[in-house]
């Protein structure tokens, strides 16, 4: 399922001729895990069933590999993923509440995911509701203020309900985090919040199985930093930050399914859509 | 205070009414929780805490992320009050605003109290000039501005019983009383407190009870001027700002807030795509204030009866239709 989901990537930008590839790939294995691993309660013809377990992409750019997870999960058509980011699709560039079913927050202004995932956990704590409350964060994204008014906040309250996972591909647009604003001691961080923590390879997933297992059960949040590699399983995108916000051309999509295991042949692509065209 | 409203009786606060009118909420709806950040005791949101401290979340000093919660409690089925000074809420949670509550348009009341200059002499950091302007420009949120204890009772509850992102805008000092009990209040539908042919005064918030005091003094020079509280700023009643235009030729704005993008920007762009005439505003003019006492703020600052009378004259003087001997000084 992951490498279905990298191919529904990279054929969805290249489709659309923008986006965000290497934030999305460095995400798959958290997501496939999430979502076909047995953590996620979700009913696809029940998108709004106030049970279900929330997962909020607050990376909001990492979001054509969460369209990527719900297409698998029967939320809407796999061919809807070709839409993405086209005038009238429900597959906007950035996350939008209310449009794509399963998508639970509008995101995209960096830093706004764990607030709004705490405002739900303890909705669910004062209903006394028993769903889980999952916040993908980026790295880059722990530098804006908001993370730690909401992760101090978590700290107090302690919802037992809320998971936040970083996906710490050690990039963001302009360059290598660590040299345009560390984040580092980035696990002792989280701890002087009040979380239980945990560090693991975020492309092993077996680690990743067993590190949302610990979290859910955690008492109080639990936060998962998982090393990745932006541009995951496609090599002329891994560590490469030049595909941040460049989506792949045709040539490039082909070298990539092929790399994937993939025959790009039955989903060949509109080579017009498929100028890499630089975007935030 | 008290004589800048001469002939009208003091009532409490609005943002005392705020706190009151919300716990008497709470006792009826389950539903409803209260957030603050660390103001609750000032913004009267405590009144509320006190009685349900299961719903109220004081989140310390963050704004930004009592936004972000308040649009998650609100994806869950909560309706969440959030109380901070206004220029903090809208300010320092605009973005959040936008894309936790705006943007998706969910079912969060935001309280800003301490509006404008007569939070006093705590100065300019505290006093929201700027907000009716930023709540105005996000798409799907109704902005409010009531007038007196009364009309912030009637307010609340119309708050509760909207669907969606709801501004209300509430004062430190204690507030005219422009109604005698609590009115029958619906968002986009303005109140006429007194009815005149010569001109019109449209306000709102505190500068209601100048707007009366106003009438009374124009009435003394032989000029009988319509009074229209205008609490709902978004959406504007455009067909009583179209009435006033046409009815008394002339129109007198007055707000505690700048006069870019407050209750006179909106009435004017109504009054030019319905019916021009002249009109005169009484606002900030692009300027902040200082610290000081409240009354002596609103003197300096121009938010004041004298302030609209003088306008009105203007407005009258442009207007030339008038008889002139109904024109005085």
């Amino acid at each position: 399922m992951a490498t279905r989901l990298r191919h529904h990537i990279v054929h969805m930008l290249a489709r659309a001729g923008s986006g965000h590839p290497g934030g999305s790939l460095s995400a798959v294995e958290f997501v496939t895990a999430l979502y076909f691993g047995g953590f996620l309660r979700y009913d696809p013809k029940r998108p709004d069933w106030r049970d279900r377990d929330r997962f909020i992409m607050s990376k909001g750019h990492g979001v054509p590999v969460q369209y990527a997870a719900l297409a698998e999960a029967g939320f809407f058509p796999v061919e809807e993923l070709d839409t993405l980011r086209a005038i009238d699709s429900r597959l906007q560039g950035h996350p939008v509440y209310g449009t794509a079913p399963g998508i639970e927050a509008s995101t995209g202004s960096l830093g706004q995911g764990l607030s709004i995932g705490l405002g739900i956990a303890l909705a669910g704590r004062l209903d006394r509701k028993d769903f889980q409350v999952y916040v993908l964060l980026g790295d880059g994204e722990c530098q804006e203020g908001q993370v730690w008014e909401a992760a101090m906040a978590a700290g107090h309250h302690r919802p037992d309900n809320l998971v936040a996972i970083v996906d710490y591909n050690k990039f963001q647009l302009d360059g290598a985090v660590e040299e345009i604003m560390s984040i580092e001691p980035l696990a002792a961080k989280w701890e002087a919040m009040g979380w239980a923590v945990r560090e693991i390879d975020g492309h092993d997933l077996v680690q990743v199985l067993d590190a949302l297992e610990w979290a859910t059960a955690a008492t109080g949040p639990a936060c998962i930093i998982g090393h990745t590699v932006k541009g995951k399983g496609v090599s002329f995108m891994e560590h490469e930050n030049r595909y941040h916000g460049v989506a792949p051309s045709e040539e490039e999509l082909t070298r990539a399914l092929e790399e994937l295991g993939v025959a790009a042949a039955d989903r060949s692509i509109d080579a017009d859509a498929a100028g890499a065209k630089e975007v935030q | 205070m008290r004589d800048l409203f001469e002939g009208l009786e003091l009532g409490k606060a609005t943002r005392d009414a705020y706190g009151e009118a919300l716990r008497d909420l709470g006792h009826e709806h389950q539903d409803i929780v209260v957030l603050d950040a660390d103001l609750a005791k000032s913004t009267k949101s405590w009144t509320f805490g006190a009685e349900f401290p299961d719903r109220f979340f004081n989140v310390g000093i963050q704004e930004a992320n009592m936004v972000g919660m308040a649009g998650g409690l609100a994806m869950a089925g909560k309706v969440p009050f959030i109380s901070s000074f206004a220029c903090f809420v809208i300010l320092k949670g605009f973005d959040q605003l936008r894309m936790a509550v705006s943007y998706p348009n969910l079912n969060v009341k935001i309280a800003g109290s301490h509006q404008g200059i007569s939070v006093g002499e705590d100065g300019t950091s505290q006093q929201a000039v700027e907000d009716v302007a930023l709540a105005c420009s996000l798409p799907n949120v109704v902005v409010v501005v009531p007038a007196d204890e009364h009309e912030t009772r009637a307010v609340v509850k119309a708050a509760y019983a909207h669907h969606g992102p709801v501004y209300i805008r509430t004062g430190r000092p204690s507030a005219p009383l422009v109604h005698d009990s609590e009115p029958e209040f619906v968002f986009g539908r303005a109140k006429r407190l007194r009815e005149g042919t010569d001109l019109t005064i449209i306000a709102n918030g505190l500068l209601v009870g100048a707007a009366l005091v106003a009438h009374d003094r124009l009435a003394e020079e032989g000029i009988a001027a319509r009074v229209v509280n205008m609490a709902t700023v978004k959406p504007l009643d455009v067909a009583e700002v179209e009435s006033a235009a046409r009815e008394t030729g002339a129109i007198v704005t007055a707000e505690e807030h700048l006069l870019h993008g407050g209750l006179g920007s909106v009435v004017a762009q109504a009054v030019v795509a319905n019916h021009p005439v002249p009109m005169e505003f009484v606002g900030l003019d692009d300027t902040y204030a200082e610290s000081g006492e409240p009354a002596a703020l609103l003197r300096k600052y121009g938010l004041t009866a004298a302030e609209i009378v003088a306008a009105a004259r203007r407005a009258i003087d442009r207007k030339g239709a008038v008889a002139p001997d109904r024109v005085v000084g």
